[in-house]
């Protein structure tokens, strides 16, 4: 179970959240909306650790985020699997490396295990035959696909998901998230998936909370959203140009 | 009132960035004396900063030699001390130009190159990719740099004073034709100890240990886009070039 509790965070004075606090239950997905630089990708790194909180708690199955030791660290993040936005792949290694990388480092397994492993996720993700490419030689949506390979590997309970589709083709795009919605039926994984393709995404998570004006505006299953009175929410997913958030 | 509160911005922020520089170290040295070591990685920087970088060592010892066979002929032999030579280019090779010169070109060619390659790996979330591993990136990054860089720059500042050494006596005994071969490398037995090898060898590893250090720092806490890699790979340099000369002086004085 992942937790925030009234988490706070600054960029050089400038207040990104102003006391974030949501719960997800283990084995559910929740998805994160809300506006562009309003905090979400921030809320994904600080369940990650990535960034530390300048007041609250971050808990994950009961143990404050915050308070473990590198040790320990490193052991609750061998059970995370993170998508970055930009796929964060290894430029200087294959597509084939890059998958194979957890597993060489975290396992005992012999190569030629891992062999197996990583050609059966490439070939989930429709990746088979684009093993020898180097990360320069493949498109958006390939490294995308390579770096959810590679998040996935090692069949991870706590998945953070940072804008899987953003870039990609709509027909790509469904297909990552159908891959997504698979996996999870397979493994019960807990995550938190940030994406702005509402529509297909609402399809596969458990719940839903819109981060808006650093805090959560709302939370609740995909129907009470999407059926949501709040001008802000239906600003949001409408996407009308008219209401209470203004860009300009 | 102002510049005063300026100031103490200013006095706070430096010595932020110096203690982060510290705990850099002290973590990168704790993971470098624990085991497990990287071995693959440690094998491809030591060919990054120590075979790749022996050509530009070989150019450079040879020059530095020459130069100081000449210059060392032409003012010994206003004082008829010419037999000299051999000793005096060595010694000065050895002790002093040949650590000094060397990790300062290691610095261009390879610390350079750690910055930028750690410094893009930053930007694009790659050592955030690690650390989601559950891994530790010092040890994959930072370490095998720390470990190959104090192997690799004893070693090249030894091939540096070598043909350095050849440099000088093409100079001054072949090309001026002033001295021969017995007498310029015989007198060095007389006047070069183990002390003066040692004084170059110790020098190196800490110049080896140094770059790396202040190359990954700089590479790891780069800041954004390709300005603040370029930045970081800038300021690696001259901080890395100028620790290099200030750490020479505490060096030679303990070691004279």
């Amino acid at each position: 179970m992942i937790r925030l509790e009234d988490v706070h965070k600054a960029f050089d004075g400038f207040e990104v959240l102003k006391g974030v606090s949501c719960e997800v239950p283990k084995g559910e997905i929740l998805a994160l909306i809300g506006g562009s630089g309003h905090g979400k990708s921030v809320i994904l790194k600080h369940v990650a650790r990535l960034l530390k909180p300048d007041r609250g708690r971050v808990i994950i199955d009961g143990k404050d985020l915050f308070e473990l030791r590198r040790d320990e660290l490193e052991q609750l993040r061998s059970r995370f699997g993170f998508l970055f936005q930009s796929g964060a792949l290894f430029s200087s290694v294959t597509v084939y490396d890059n998958v194979a990388f957890p597993l060489r480092e975290k396992t005992n397994w012999n190569e030629e295990k891992i062999r197996e492993r990583v050609l059966e996720v490439l070939d989930q993700v429709g990746l088979k035959g684009a093993e020898d490419k180097y990360p320069a030689q493949i498109s958006g949506g390939m490294i995308k696909r390579t770096a959810l390979a590679r998040s996935l590997v090692r069949s991870p309970e706590i998945m953070l998901f940072d804008e899987p589709t953003t870039g990609l083709d709509p027909v790509i795009a469904h297909t990552i998230l159908d891959l997504i919605q698979r996996i999870h039926n397979e493994l019960r994984f807990t995550g938190i998936i940030v994406s702005h393709e509402l529509a297909r995404v609402f399809q596969i998570v458990q719940k839903v909370a819109m981060l808006h004006d650093g805090v959560i505006l709302t939370m609740g299953s995909p129907e009470e959203i999407m059926s949501s009175k709040d001008p802000t929410v239906r600003q949001f997913i409408t996407g009308a140009l008219e209401g209470p958030i203004q860009y300009r | 009132m102002r510049y005063l509160r300026r100031l103490g911005a200013f006095s706070l922020y430096g010595l932020r960035r110096t203690g982060r520089l510290g705990i850099f170290f002290v973590t990168a040295i704790y993971y470098t004396v624990t085991p497990p070591l990287k071995f693959s990685w440690f094998v491809r920087q030591i060919w990054f900063i120590g075979f790749q970088s022996s050509l530009v060592i070989l150019l450079t010892g040879v020059f530095t030699g020459m130069v100081l066979g000449l210059q060392g002929f032409y003012t010994l032999n206003r004082f008829g001390s010419t037999a000299l030579l051999g000793p005096m280019v060595a010694l000065s090779l050895i002790r002093e130009l040949g650590p000094v010169l060397s990790a300062l070109m290691v610095t261009g060619r390879a610390g350079s190159a750690m910055t930028a390659e750690m410094g893009i790996m930053r930007i694009s979330e790659q050592i955030d990719a690690i650390e989601l591993m559950g891994l530790n990136p010092y040890r994959y990054l930072v370490v095998p740099k720390i470990l190959a860089s104090a192997i690799a720059l004893p070693l090249l500042t030894s091939i540096f004073d070598v043909v350095g050494i050849f440099g000088g006596y093409a100079v001054g005994g072949k090309l001026l034709g002033g001295i021969g071969k017995g007498t310029y490398f015989g007198e060095m037995a007389n006047y070069i100890d183990m002390d003066d090898i040692l004084c170059g060898f110790y020098k190196s590893i800490t110049f080896g240990v140094l770059i790396a250090w202040t190359c990954s720092y700089k590479g790891y806490y780069a800041g954004f886009g390709a300005e603040g890699v370029s930045k970081a790979t800038t300021q690696a340099v001259v901080l890395s070039s100028v620790l290099i000369l200030f750490w020479d002086y505490i060096m030679t004085s303990i070691l004279f």
